[in-house]
């Protein structure tokens, strides 16, 4: 049953958008909402990048030619939380209040005000984060996993990072509760949990982790504080206190916060795979099961972010097999993806690129992630250049490239018009070359015994580092691109139809592109052919 | 089109992973190094070990799924399939990577036991980490000392220094005093540190090892070869994290004697001059010697600081206040910031010339000094 056949008798009493400023500040609907977050994402995208550039231009060569090694380390450290909390949590948050009702008939989010509330947090909090440049003491320089005693170093910025990342926490839970509530309570007739699309799915499982990791991260941030201003001693050793345990905590939050990054990226790619093979997505079941004892697991992992402080035998042993681990419920995903595209009928459009890109990418990023686990291995990895080549692929292939991925597939159904095909396909093969030379030649730099969060190198070092500059220089330019097609396509484009791909199945490609301001406020029926298989 | 550069594409990420395994590029620097230890040595084992069993699962894996993007496709007039699901292929793809990943489990708890077997050992180094230098104290013979930047690096190393790397030898990677070991001795190291987590890392050794305030980590080696051997920090530990190198010369048993007994007399000599009175030049020739060891990183030879970073020390209150307030904060640090309670670091001698070079310094004229016994009589 289409969108135009339960809706025709109640065009009247919806549709009345409100506008200018107040329909953003005000803003109680999903589909601008999730518009704002994702251009939020946009936005922070450049800045992370421009630090990333930063950080490139003085590494393309021995010796200090631009900037002082504080401000370097500042570079890094911001850089890091801008792409985490500024970018991939908020861009898959604006993907999920777009598409999670619409995905499984519900008119809107289960709590819009709270909605609009999380999203406007964000702004406020970078802009504060950000303001720390200009501070007596300057930016955070001591990572962005604010390890102390050296986090508490840190001048006048440091009480305003604290209240970022609790800003920052307030917003993602309330975001989290908004999907959890949403999905349970709002999904159409016959639409059961095992008939939800995979991008629902992952999403509900990040909702979990964010919920249970979130805290942890807030009261690891506040004895940092108390500890600075108030006279505790939780981190410091000469007062009794363990550095060590932060580190412990900060990583019970730290891991699960890896998987709240990619699970959404996994959901992306199980809706693109199929679309474009023109086939059901294979191991429905077995998706849902690893997607959530990959959550599941990720909670019992964290010390592999620490192999090297020093634990007993039996902890490393420990961390080691369950790190391991991990390894099957991924690979399970990768099996399914690749079974879905055997003996489809593959086209090659923009956001399939992407997510076959990211198959491939995120995978090899899953190899250095498994030689990682390995403790003694990691004895020599750890903290060089091969851990960054490691979450570069994971975060930039894999998170990022899947996000991208979803913009292309999705941007025709939000704007109404087709995206510019030859310019996104242009935009891929730029950035897919240029992300391999960028980040390929770290592994190397890392074995070869590269420590990473350095502003100088030996000279050994050179050549990989200016091939890797050169690719990151290639690859942030062509990120402009981006904001080209996607500009262009709000202006101008073919006009997309309801179904935009031909292989699309699910309740969001019954709706007219672009979908109305409000939409689903009689529930659709599910039935065979809008389920997702 | 797009279906022929995705091969392309693949072949080239195929020929870099495999490359990396192709003995004849080792010398560029893109393998881990086999190391000079028994440890090490097992470590590359297990390192390339898992990394071959990483390439046959990324060319299977990706070989059926580049065998699929190409003859699965649309415009070849590939018809989809509906299948969704086959239970039986499902079980085997998730205990074949069980059983590969118990067989990579085995080698690595063996090796992980080996690691931390530091009993028996011959000769003990104590590390300490210190923003941003090493100090290494030999439990046995009782003797240490701090290990810093060599002066020529340090002067390339500076902002805009105009000083091309590629001329000074081992940029980055030499330091004054290196710490020397002998060979075929089962030597522990015990890890530690004073202000900030660091980390002590030489790539020949097989490891890394954390060095954290109040904690006291244990590792060992036995060295087999002679040579120089040249590491990092690995934990960032501030400002100047890229500037604190390691250099351990492994040298035979009978030089290694003669080396520590040189030091251990050194180590008696060190303290001389403490009970006496010190001249103002005196005084000012050393102090200069210690503040471009130990200050100069964050204060800068100017006495300018870094805004925004780090504290000038011309014209500053401390320096050019009472001399008592001058001596406490050089002792005892400030505490949340970089400033570090220098009275653990340095010896009476080199507090008292330290402080008196700094208020008579770039413009300071306080024209007063203080001498070693003051500052014994303050510790």
């Amino acid at each position: 049953m289409s969108y135009a056949d339960t809706h025709e008798h109640h065009h009247d009493d919806h549709d009345h958008k409100p506008t200018g400023l107040g329909r953003w500040l005000f803003s109680t609907n999903h589909k601008d909402i999730g518009t704002m977050y994702l251009v939020f994402a946009l936005i922070m995208f450049f800045i992370g990048g421009a630090m990333a550039m930063v950080i490139r231009a003085e590494l393309f060569q021995p010796g200090l030619q631009y900037v002082d090694p504080q401000f370097f380390n500042a570079m890094t450290t911001m850089h890091a939380l801008v792409m985490i909390f500024g970018v991939i949590m908020p861009a898959g948050v604006g993907l999920a209040n777009w598409m999670v009702p619409m995905m499984i008939g519900a008119p809107d989010m289960a709590l819009p005000r709270m909605n609009n509330m999380s999203f406007w947090i964000l702004p406020f909090a970078f802009t504060m984060l950000l303001a720390t440049f200009f501070m007596e003491g300057g930016a955070p320089a001591g990572g962005w996993t604010m390890y102390p005693p050296l986090i508490t170093q840190l001048g006048e910025g440091f009480p305003f990072l604290i209240f970022t990342v609790h800003f920052l926490g307030v917003s993602s839970i309330m975001g989290a509760i908004n999907i959890i509530a949403t999905v349970f309570n709002m999904r159409a007739p016959g639409m059961g949990f095992m008939q939800l699309p995979l991008f629902v799915w992952t999403w509900i499982v990040t909702a979990f982790l964010l919920i249970a990791s979130m805290p942890v991260l807030a009261g690891a941030v506040t004895m940092l504080l108390t500890d600075k201003y108030f006279g505790t001693s939780f981190f410091i050793a000469a007062g009794g206190g363990d550095p060590v345990m932060f580190q412990h905590i900060f990583w019970f939050f730290g891991h699960p916060e890896v998987y709240i990054l990619i699970l959404p990226a996994f959901g992306i790619v199980s809706q693109i795979i199929p679309t474009f093979s023109r086939k059901p997505l294979f191991g429905y079941e077995s998706m849902v099961y690893a997607t959530a004892a990959i959550a599941f697991l990720s909670f019992f992992v964290w010390a592999h972010h620490m192999f090297t402080v020093g634990m007993p035998l039996a902890g490393e042993l420990f961390f080691m097999y369950a790190t391991m681990s991990i390894a099957v419920p991924t690979g399970v995903k990768v099996f399914n993806w690749i079974a879905t595209m055997w003996r489809g009928a593959m086209t090659f459009e923009t956001p399939m690129l992407f997510a076959l890109a990211f198959v491939i990418l995120f995978s090899i990023g899953g190899f250095s992630g498994l030689m990682l686990g390995i403790t003694p291995a990691d004895f020599q990895y750890h903290d060089t250049y091969f851990v960054v080549a490691h979450f570069h692929y994971v975060l930039v292939t894999g998170a990022l490239f899947a996000l991208m991925a979803g913009a292309y597939f999705w941007l025709p159904k939000w704007t109404g018009h087709m995206y510019d095909e030859k310019l996104g396909q242009i935009h891929f093969w730029i950035s897919v070359i240029s992300v391999n030379v960028l980040f390929f030649p770290q592994h190397f730099l890392g074995l070869a015994g590269m420590p990473r969060r350095i502003p100088d190198y030996s000279v050994q070092f050179t050549e990989w580092n200016m091939i890797s500059s050169i690719g990151g220089f290639v690859f942030g330019i062509s990120q402009l691109l981006f904001v080209w097609v996607i500009i262009k396509c709000v202006r101008e484009g073919k006009k997309a139809d309801e179904q935009v791909w031909e292989g699309a199945r699910g309740l969001e490609w019954t709706l007219p592109s672009p979908p109305p301001f409000h939409t689903f406020t009689v529930p659709p029926k599910v039935d065979e052919a809008t389920a997702h298989s | 089109m797009s279906v022929r550069n995705l091969n392309i594409f693949g072949a080239a990420i195929f020929s870099l992973l495999l490359s990396v395994a192709q003995p004849a590029w080792a010398e560029y620097g893109l393998n881990m190094p086999e190391g000079v230890t028994p440890l090490s040595r097992n470590i590359y084992d297990l390192h390339m070990l898992i990394f071959y069993i990483c390439c046959v699962i990324a060319v299977v894996v990706f070989g059926v799924m580049f065998w699929s993007i190409f003859y699965h496709r649309k415009s070849r007039g590939a018809k989809a399939a509906q299948f969704h699901h086959n239970t039986k292929v499902e079980i085997v793809w998730t205990a074949i990577p069980m059983l590969i990943l118990i067989l990579m489990a085995i080698p690595a708890t063996k090796s992980l036991i080996l690691i931390e077997s530091t009993g028996d050992s011959d000769l003990t180094i104590k590390i300490t980490g210190y923003q941003w230098r090493w100090h290494y104290q030999y439990i046995e013979e009782d003797f240490g000392f701090f290990s810093s930047l060599a002066p020529d690096s340090n002067e390339a190393r500076q902002l805009k220094s105009g000083i091309d790397p590629n001329g000074i030898d081992n940029y980055l990677l030499e330091v004054d005093n290196p710490v020397v070991v002998p060979v075929n001795t089962k030597i522990r190291f015990m890890t530690t540190a004073a202000d900030v987590i660091h980390s002590w890392w030489v790539p020949a050794l097989g490891w890394k090892r954390d060095s954290i305030p109040g904690f006291i980590n244990e590792s060992w080696a036995i060295i087999e070869e002679e040579g120089t051997y040249r590491g990092q920090c690995a934990e960032l530990c501030g400002r100047d994290h890229a500037f604190m190198p390691i250099v351990l010369k492994a040298v035979s048993e009978d030089e290694y004697y003669d080396w520590a007994g040189d030091m251990m007399v050194a180590a008696l000599d060190a303290d001389v001059g403490a009970d006496r009175e010190w001249t103002m030049d005196e005084l000012l020739a050393r102090g200069e010697e210690v503040y471009s060891t130990f200050c100069v990183a964050c204060h800068q030879v100017d006495g300018m600081g870094i805004p925004g970073a780090f504290k000038p020390l011309v014209g500053s209150p401390v320096t050019t206040g009472p001399i008592e307030a001058h001596i406490d904060t050089v002792m005892n640090g400030v505490a949340g910031t970089a400033m570090a309670p220098f009275g653990m670091q340095l010896n009476d001698v080199d507090v008292a010339s330290v402080i008196t070079y700094e208020r008579n310094s770039w413009g300071n004229d306080i024209g007063d000094m203080v001498q070693p016994s003051t500052i014994a009589a303050s510790r």
